[in-house]
């Protein structure tokens, strides 16, 4: 299927109080995708989408939208909506009159705009509740007054600005699967924002993520989690061990001392390069069972429910391990990887991508 | 419980017997002195004489100076306050400070200092003469009292109405632009209404002071413009009718108590 491009920001670049938050940023949206931009807090997410918004203009760069320059284009005449971080309902209107806002000022008749409230409210679940006020609903629903007052005035994209954040779990869960529903029942582009991998992770066709206002990475959730592009979206996506390695030649790195066959090419000879392994594909067997490889004790077991979660300290280095296979505390084990599961990544060229140590431990 | 509840009546005397020497005791004797003749008989003529036309017209007038006064404030005040909240705001302290600050002097002062100010041969007429342009003549007349009432009473517009706007999260003035409305729309159908709170204490507090007000209307009006404060003032401090002065305070209070009646119903009904 040809997709469509919709959006695109160029060269955008923005600070506040001469503190860069987006640096040349570019981007290209296509038609009907669920788009995530991911990050850490401060890493320019919002702005991006309070820039495509229009609540702030860029310092330069441009943002078009259907080959049209809209960059200083007023957030009112733009086919844009949003759905607000703290839902930002009008509490003078009950729900209805919430809902029909963007139609009332649209001048539409009275029948299309009660249709509308009640194909909207239908479409959030929200049936029946036309006339409560806004502050005598809970969260979740004040939430899904917020994407129905959006979607009913048909926007080419919904924004979402970290619309679940103030929900609990369970119910942020079950807006996750909403949302879905709702995007392809609507066949329009969302642009969520969100800090939450597993959110990001769940819900999107692609994720942008972004840190200190730099894209380090767009691609399916897939990708991202597989094949993350740096040690930054490694260790923000999902657990990983990030370690220091050297490239020895084609086909062979050197990690802690030992050499592990794996499938990259093309990193010259004797490269230091950080190497990423997620804790699922590290696989532990009884020392002694095999030649070769690392060995080290295993110093913490917790049982998570479907897998345990091991720490081993082998060649100097604490690995996090996710295993169906227990050995208890203290036991001597063999690290055994895959070669197709070492990721192998150049160290970062610049101290703007160098990110992980400052964030360490995000998770 | 009993003790807890003995050693909380102890700490509620103090205030409870203050308010009953100093708001129940006086009010009882209003109503007394309102509701009896000289001799001590009971009679509805202290209350019945506002019908005679000189006091309904005091009464009329005042009415209408407040209502002028009141509108007037609220007119000056919500510009004023709709820029203060979209500033930054540290800057609106300040410009909030300079608004109070008039209210750390006395309001005797302060209208003083607008008497010297609007007198015949005073610093506006002064000024105007010498810039060739003809005096204006406003003491001893309603629009002096006006000028008096809105400068003094304007703090306790500001102050409400600042509070209820710098209540209204951006977020909610972003959404209105973001379902297409302009910022016309944007202020009458969201920001309006999200004041209404603010607007209706305001009024309160302003036209409260304004109608019983005698100071202002005493020192810019001269004694020929008397407001009912006035006659009331002069029936207790001159005439010595205090039966008379407290047949006028009852007539009064009833209407700021229909007013406050209103307003809160106002207040209420746009939140439903």
């Amino acid at each position: 299927m040809e997709r469509k491009e919709l959006i695109r920001l160029e060269h955008v670049s923005k600070a506040f109080d001469g503190q860069t938050v987006l640096d040349d940023l570019n981007l290209v949206i296509h038609e009907n995708e669920f788009v995530t931009l991911l990050g850490p807090s401060g890493c320019g997410k919002t702005t991006t989408l309070r820039i495509i918004g229009g609540f702030e203009k860029p310092d330069s760069g441009r943002v078009i939208l259907d080959g049209r320059d809209i960059t200083s284009l007023a957030p009112n005449k733009r086919p844009l909506n949003t759905v607000f971080q703290k839902y930002a309902l009008f509490t003078h209107m009950d729900v209805a009159e919430n809902i029909a806002f963007g139609l009332k000022i649209a001048g539409r008749d009275k029948a299309f705009i009660e249709d509308k409230i009640h194909y909207a409210l239908k479409l959030v679940n929200l049936e029946g509740l036309e006339h409560r006020s806004v502050s005598s609903l809970s969260g979740g629903q004040q939430q899904r007054v917020a994407i129905a007052r959006a979607i009913v005035n048909e926007p080419r994209i919904l924004l979402l600005d970290e619309p679940l954040g103030a929900l609990d779990l369970k119910l942020r869960q079950d807006m996750q699967y909403e949302l879905i529903r709702l995007k392809n029942e609507l066949g329009i582009t969302f642009i969520y924002v969100t800090h939450d991998q597993e959110e990001a992770l769940t819900m999107s066709d692609a994720i942008v993520v972004m840190n200190q206002g730099y894209i380090q990475q767009i691609g399916s959730p897939e990708d991202i989690y597989n094949e993350p592009e740096n040690a930054f979206v490694a260790d923000f996506i999902g657990d990983s061990n990030i370690i220091d390695g050297t490239m020895i030649r084609d086909r062979l790195v050197r990690i802690l001392g030992q050499e592990f066959p794996c499938v990259d090419t093309g990193f010259g000879t004797e490269q230091p390069v950080d190497i990423v392994i997620r804790p699922e594909d590290v696989e532990l067997t009884a020392a002694g069972e095999a030649d070769g490889g690392l060995t080290g004790e295993v110093t913490d077991v917790i049982f998570k429910g479907v897998h345990y979660e091991m720490c081993v300290m082998a060649g100097g280095f604490e690995w996090l391990v996710h295993s169906t296979r227990m050995f208890g505390e203290g036991t001597r084990v063999r690290i055994g990887v895959d070669p197709f599961n070492i990721q192998i990544m150049n160290k970062p060229a610049s101290e703007d991508e160098e990110a992980v140590s400052e964030n360490d431990q995000i998770r | 419980m009993i003790r807890s509840d003995k050693v909380r009546a102890l700490f509620a005397a103090p205030y409870l017997s203050w308010a009953v020497i100093f708001i129940v005791v006086p009010l009882l004797m209003v109503f007394w002195y309102g509701f009896t003749d000289g001799a001590g008989r009971l009679s509805l003529a202290n209350i019945a004489i506002i019908t005679r036309p000189e006091y309904l017209k005091s009464l009329g007038l005042s009415m209408a100076l407040s209502l002028v006064s009141t509108l007037l404030c609220l007119l000056i005040a919500y510009p004023l306050c709709l820029i203060l909240t979209e500033k930054k705001t540290g800057r609106a302290a300040v410009i909030v400070l300079l608004f109070i600050l008039p209210m750390w002097m006395n309001t005797l002062l302060r209208t003083m200092a607008w008497q010297t100010i609007l007198e015949k041969t005073g610093i506006l007429n002064t000024i105007l003469r010498f810039l060739h342009l003809p005096s204006i003549y406003i003491i001893n007349k309603p629009q002096a009292i006006v000028i008096g009432m809105v400068y003094n009473f304007l703090p306790y517009m500001v102050l409400p109405l600042y509070n209820a706007l710098a209540k209204i999260d951006d977020s909610v003035i972003h959404a209105a632009h973001d379902l297409g409305a302009d910022r016309r729309q944007t202020f009458l159908r969201v920001v309006l209404p999200l004041s209404v709170p603010g607007i209706v204490s305001g009024v309160t507090m302003v036209f409260i002071p304004a109608l019983t007000t005698f100071v202002i209307s005493q020192m810019l009006g001269g004694n020929k413009i008397l407001l009912i404060g006035n006659i009331i003032e002069q029936e207790f401090t001159q005439a010595y009718d205090w039966n008379l002065g407290s047949g006028l305070s009852i007539i009064l209070m009833i209407f700021i108590i229909l007013n406050m009646v209103i307003e809160a119903a106002l207040d209420r009904a746009p939140e439903k």
